[in-house]
């Protein structure tokens, strides 16, 4: 069985309607995709299934229950962790606090979930006293995605992590990803990077405006010729 | 010299503090709703009129104080469910606009239950009554102000860096949306403040009404607004300084107040020049120059926007 569902959603702000009824499925333990252009609605369901976004109409189902219409806190205790666009860590926190508050709604010990973020990113425990405001924009992101691992997530959705970073950054936020998978989370992927998201997962589908286009396996889309044109550039294909 | 200056320098430190309690207020909710809370003063206010009807009611002292600071408190958190929460996501401007009806209608309210008479404060023993310092006559609350004000405020400083709720006020003043994605709920959090905010806005109006006999509905004006400009003087949105700010401009304040007989005193005039009046223009006149020349205040957030 999926462990996420979306069946027929729709979302809009104020008139504009920015998903136009979607379906999709993630099965546990998955690395599933969401593709497309600038504003094809690709954070929007990012944002519609944690909560942040009211729906309009469909349901997104969760572990067998309805999670859309609940709080943003509710659907993150249930285990659903967003690493948002644009890393937003708290640039007025300490490294370390980023990643405790990213535990805000545990009431257990955190030293074994700080050693794990630690140990996948040696980087932050060097760093763990300064505020994240200094930390550069790939320590950010490493910083986002150890902060909602804190919550021990069931599913990570990640918003674009390879914004506005290098590609040697690009490349380990991409290694760290398939770390994660390795570890039994699933994880939700929104990327304007299609090629190296389609490298990694399991599943794909392209966002179009509001619809679904295609979908199929990572490869599938890869070598399809349409979706090459249109998102990977023919230079990489 | 110093014997003429001290006393005026003592009522500074005091007035400081007071103003002090206030201007966290003020500080506090600009952090994190980026709102300037315009009825801030009248709850001030509010908590003088509450002491005067609490006393009236024949009830000890040890009743009535943490009674008044609850009830301010209260108010506080009521005041942000009714006028601010729905508003959180309409312009800035209308929660503005809305803060100074809550202003009105506190002052209002007040006018109509006193029906605009000036109501006498009670006296409160333990800080009431006159003591000497360094040869200078003064009341007790002088002395107890700035003590209990550093108290207050090394607690909420504590309270902010060291406790979770303060982690989730300081990360919620930088971003809602991802606060909540924490699962953070930032309606609690923001209620916090207000009520921190208010309660010492409650022991401040119990210090500061303790130096004057009366009460009235525009109380809270003179002394919110002076708050106000502490607070943008230390820089709005950080709490040192709006601490420092309002010692400074408590101290300044009473120097100008004293400076005729200062001056008289050591022979530099020898007829008073009536400088006294210009003690509530010194602190306006200071808010224009720190507009002009640091709109950021003393403290104010060095902008570190990073993307």
């Amino acid at each position: 069985m999926s462990l996420l569902k979306v069946m027929d959603l729709k979302v809009s702000y104020g008139g504009i309607e920015a998903l136009k009824g979607i379906s999709f499925e993630v099965e546990k333990g998955s690395i599933v995709t969401l593709i497309g252009a600038n504003g094809a609605g690709k954070s929007t369901t990012l944002r519609a299934i944690s909560g942040l976004v009211p729906v309009k109409s469909g349901t997104i189902t969760y572990d067998g229950n309805v999670i859309n219409g609940q709080s943003p806190q509710k659907i993150v205790a249930e285990g659903i962790c967003m690493v948002p666009e644009g890393r937003r860590v708290f640039p007025n926190l300490t490294v370390l606090e980023n990643l405790k508050i990213g535990a805000y709604l545990r009431k257990d010990d955190l030293t074994a979930d700080i050693d794990h973020v630690y140990r996948l990113f040696p980087r932050l425990k060097e760093r763990h006293w300064q505020l994240a405001g200094t930390l550069s924009g790939g320590e950010q992101q490493m910083l986002a995605v150890g902060r909602a691992l804190m919550m021990r997530p069931k599913i990570l959705m990640m918003d674009e992590p390879s914004l506005g970073l290098a590609p040697l950054v690009i490349r380990d936020i991409f290694r760290i990803i398939q770390t994660l998978h390795e570890e039994g989370i699933t994880i939700l992927l929104v990327e304007q990077n299609a090629n190296a998201a389609l490298k990694i997962a399991d599943f794909a589908f392209v966002l179009e405006t509001g619809f679904l286009g295609m979908q199929g396996t990572g490869a599938q889309l890869l070598n399809d010729p349409g979706i090459k044109a249109a998102y990977l550039g023919t230079a990489k294909a | 010299m110093w014997n003429t200056v001290f006393p005026y320098l003592l009522s500074g430190i005091s007035v400081g503090g007071q103003y002090a309690l206030i201007a966290i207020g003020y500080t506090m909710v600009y952090g994190i709703l980026r709102l300037i809370n315009f009825a801030h003063g009248d709850v001030f206010m509010v908590a003088g009129i509450i002491m005067v009807y609490m006393s009236a009611s024949g009830m000890p002292l040890w009743v009535t104080i943490p009674l008044v600071l609850i009830l301010t408190a209260l108010i506080g958190f009521v005041i942000e469910r009714v006028a601010y929460k729905p508003l959180r996501s309409a312009p800035r401007m209308s929660v503005m606009i809305s803060a100074i009806g809550v202003s009105y209608t506190l002052q209002n309210l007040v006018l109509y239950v006193t029906g605009g008479l000036n109501k006498t404060y009670p006296t409160i023993p333990l800080i009431s009554q006159t003591v000497t310092v360094l040869g200078a006559k003064t009341k007790a609350v002088t002395l107890v102000t700035p003590v209990l004000t550093l108290v207050l405020v090394l607690l909420l400083v504590t309270l902010i860096n060291k406790t979770k709720i303060g982690m989730a006020m300081r990360a919620v003043s930088k971003d809602f949306e991802t606060s909540q994605l924490m699962g953070i709920k930032i309606n609690s959090v923001i209620s916090a403040t207000f009520v921190i905010g208010s309660f010492l806005a409650g022991v401040g109006s119990v210090l500061y009404f303790t130096n004057y006999p009366t009460v009235i509905q525009t109380s809270g004006a003179m002394p919110g607004l002076k708050a106000f400009v502490a607070a943008v003087f230390g820089g709005i949105g950080s709490i040192p300084g709006a601490v420092i700010g309002a010692f400074i401009i408590g101290i300044m304040e009473n120097i100008i107040k004293g400076l005729d007989v200062i001056l008289f005193k050591s022979g530099v005039i020898s007829a008073p020049l009536g400088l006294s009046t210009f003690s509530d223009a010194f602190t306006f006149a200071l808010l224009i120059v720190i507009l002009i020349v640091k709109p950021t205040g003393l403290f104010g957030e060095k902008a570190t926007d990073k993307v």
